[in-house]
């Protein structure tokens, strides 16, 4: 069910502006694509152009196509709502819904797709995907309370097992730890690894070691200056762009001299 | 002069300076604000009881014979005034709550979720300015315009749905209301007095979602419809309460639409297309204070009192609801 994403010559507009200028890249089915690059440089925008997440924002629109295993999301018969079914995604900063117990935040997604669902089925379906995303043991004692109650990491895994929850076929992260401490940042980078043999993982992160600790691929944004389009500069083995970048600029942004 | 060649300090003293002054002047003052509201609850508390005490404890004697509405043998005891009066009261103003709420809920989900931006906001500015009407232009175009527009709903309503109580025609006459004075009017002309209100507030909740929460729905591929279910409306489930009640409030306390809408009577009739049934206590007391002497006025304060024995349940009603399920609320 993982699948493989083709962009080519992407282009993403926000009203009139162009924020993301002319991407093509490849992402294999069950790998972890690491994209990296200083703020702005529209990584979190083209990530949401995976699952047409940025269409929430009025007025922008792309231009060219990205192929999910050879069907271009943008192609007008198809649904964006159908598409991030297939494409979950992980925020920023954890938002399980407040109202919500834990369990429900589970199955929020799930009620979406398949309508209510017998108790004991939905009660399996909730343990098997906590313990998908290494949460079961910490919270198998308080289903029934608020996902509010748990820490931030918890919450964040809680988050991840909400998109998991749906069985999509790629899932994207859009700098999933930043708002975590080292030792949650740890349990949710182990995940990814686990997530992996499931899924295609995209991943937009800050954090160098991060992108080198998890994924197989990276790419490297860029941004010429305030009110430019930020480019895909380069994208390879992860293992070559933090050894031996063929540009300049990648090299220079994981040395630390700039961004 | 370089920065290094003085050390640049403000020579600040370690006792009370400037500041201290209209800091605690301010204190004193939002101090001296929020008693003064409990000390004007209290006081207008007392005086409802005691301006109401002598016609409460009458039993029915003096009054009877002092105030001339007041008819114990026809079944028009001060009390029996009062229940009948509650009654109206409160079914009037449910019915225009049944109406204003979902209309209101809607235009602000329209406003905050649907519409394109401009749109939004210029009906955003129209629906305030429909908060400001005056209720007595409301209750004019009501009387004049729209009760003999609805006339002939009520036919229809009457000879269709007839076995319904609420809708029943004379069962002497066999007709409805000939001319529309009936309480389902003065229901409707108060929903869209408090439509404003309400939409006004909720529009503000809807527009408080946070962001996260709407996208996080949205990412797991619901619908528009889906993520307002999801996200804004557990999100704002105490701020719609809320709004409700303020309209609630509104409706319950307005005097000059219904009376100027409603052909009164009292009863405790359900039939909501007949006149001369019903009344609410705000119109009640309008209509009879000119003329009341001081045993009417201690009568009609003890109805005042009724009216703010309910407002005050209403608010109560609304706090426990409210606060039932706080933990899981959009608050933490």
């Amino acid at each position: 069910m993982t699948k493989r994403i083709d962009v080519n010559n992407l282009n993403v507009y926000y009203g009139g502006f162009l924020a993301v200028e002319d991407v093509s890249l490849a992402i294999e089915p069950n790998s972890v694509t690491a994209l990296i690059g200083p703020s702005g440089c529209g990584k979190s925008t083209f990530l949401r152009t995976l699952n047409r997440m940025h269409e929430v924002i009025p007025g922008a629109r792309v231009e060219g196509e990205v192929l999910m295993d050879g069907t271009n999301l943008y192609d007008s018969s198809v649904d964006p709502v159908a598409v991030r079914r297939h494409v979950g995604m992980v925020f920023q900063r954890p938002n399980p819904f407040p109202t919500m117990s834990i369990a429900e935040n589970v199955m929020a997604g799930v009620k979406l797709n398949s309508g209510r669902m017998p108790k004991p089925e939905s009660e399996e379906l909730v343990e098997a995907t906590l313990r998908g995303a290494n949460l079961w043991d910490e919270v198998k004692d308080r289903l029934g309370e608020p996902g509010s109650s748990l820490s931030g990491g918890q919450q964040q895994r809680l988050c991840i097992a909400r998109a998991i929850a749906i069985k999509p076929d790629v899932l994207l992260m859009d700098e999933p730890c930043s708002a975590l401490d080292p030792i949650s940042t740890l349990a949710i980078e182990d995940l990814i690894q686990d997530l992996k043999t499931n899924y295609t993982i995209v991943i937009v992160t800050h954090n160098m070691q991060q992108a080198a600790r998890v994924s197989e691929k990276t790419g490297f944004f860029n941004i010429a200056g305030a009110g430019k389009p930020g480019k895909l500069i380069e994208m390879d083995d992860t293992t070559t762009i933090f050894s031996a970048p063929s540009e300049k600029a990648t090299e220079d942004y994981i040395s630390g001299r700039f961004g | 002069m370089t920065i290094t060649d003085k050390r640049d300090t403000y020579d600040v003293p370690l006792t009370a300076h400037r500041g201290f002054l209209a800091n605690s002047a301010f204190t004193g003052l939002s101090t001296f604000a929020a008693t003064l509201i409990l000390v004007l609850l209290a006081a207008v508390a007392t005086f409802l009881v005691t301006e109401a005490w002598p016609a409460l404890t009458d039993g029915g004697a003096v009054l009877a014979d002092k105030v001339e509405w007041i008819k114990p043998a026809a079944g028009e005891s001060l009390i029996q005034i009062i229940g009948y009066l509650v009654f109206g009261t409160v079914l009037i103003s449910g019915i225009a709550l049944l109406i204003a709420t979902p209309l209101s809920i809607g235009i602000a989900l329209f406003i905050s979720h649907y519409a394109p931006r401009r749109l939004a906001a210029g009906l955003g500015y129209l629906i305030d300015l429909l908060a400001a009407i005056p209720s007595v232009v409301y209750g004019l175009w009501g009387s004049i315009v729209l009760v003999p527009a609805l006339q002939p709903f009520y036919q229809w309503l009457g000879s269709t749905f007839g076995w319904i109580p609420l809708f029943a025609p004379d069962p002497v006459t066999g007709v409805v209301s000939p001319t529309g004075r009936v309480a389902l009017s003065a229901g409707i002309v108060l929903a869209i007095m408090i439509i404003p209100i309400v939409t006004a507030v909720t529009r503000e909740v809807f527009l408080q979602t946070p962001k996260l929460h709407e996208e996080a729905a949205l990412a797991m591929g619901a619908t528009r419809w889906e993520m307002i279910r999801m996200a804004v409306f557990p999100f704002g489930r105490s701020g719609m309460i809320g709004a409700t009640m303020l309209g609630l409030g509104r409706a319950l306390g307005e005097t000059m639409a219904v009376f100027m809408i409603l052909s009164v009577g009292l009863s405790y009739s359900f039939n909501i297309i007949q006149s001369g049934e019903h009344n609410t206590i705000a119109s009640y007391i309008a209509g009879q204070f000119p003329e009341a002497n001081s045993y009417g006025v201690s009568a009609l304060i003890a109805m005042g009192l009724a009216l703010f024995i309910i407002t005050l349940l209403v608010n109560i009603l609304a706090r426990w609801i409210v606060s039932r399920r706080s933990e899981f609320s959009g608050a933490n």
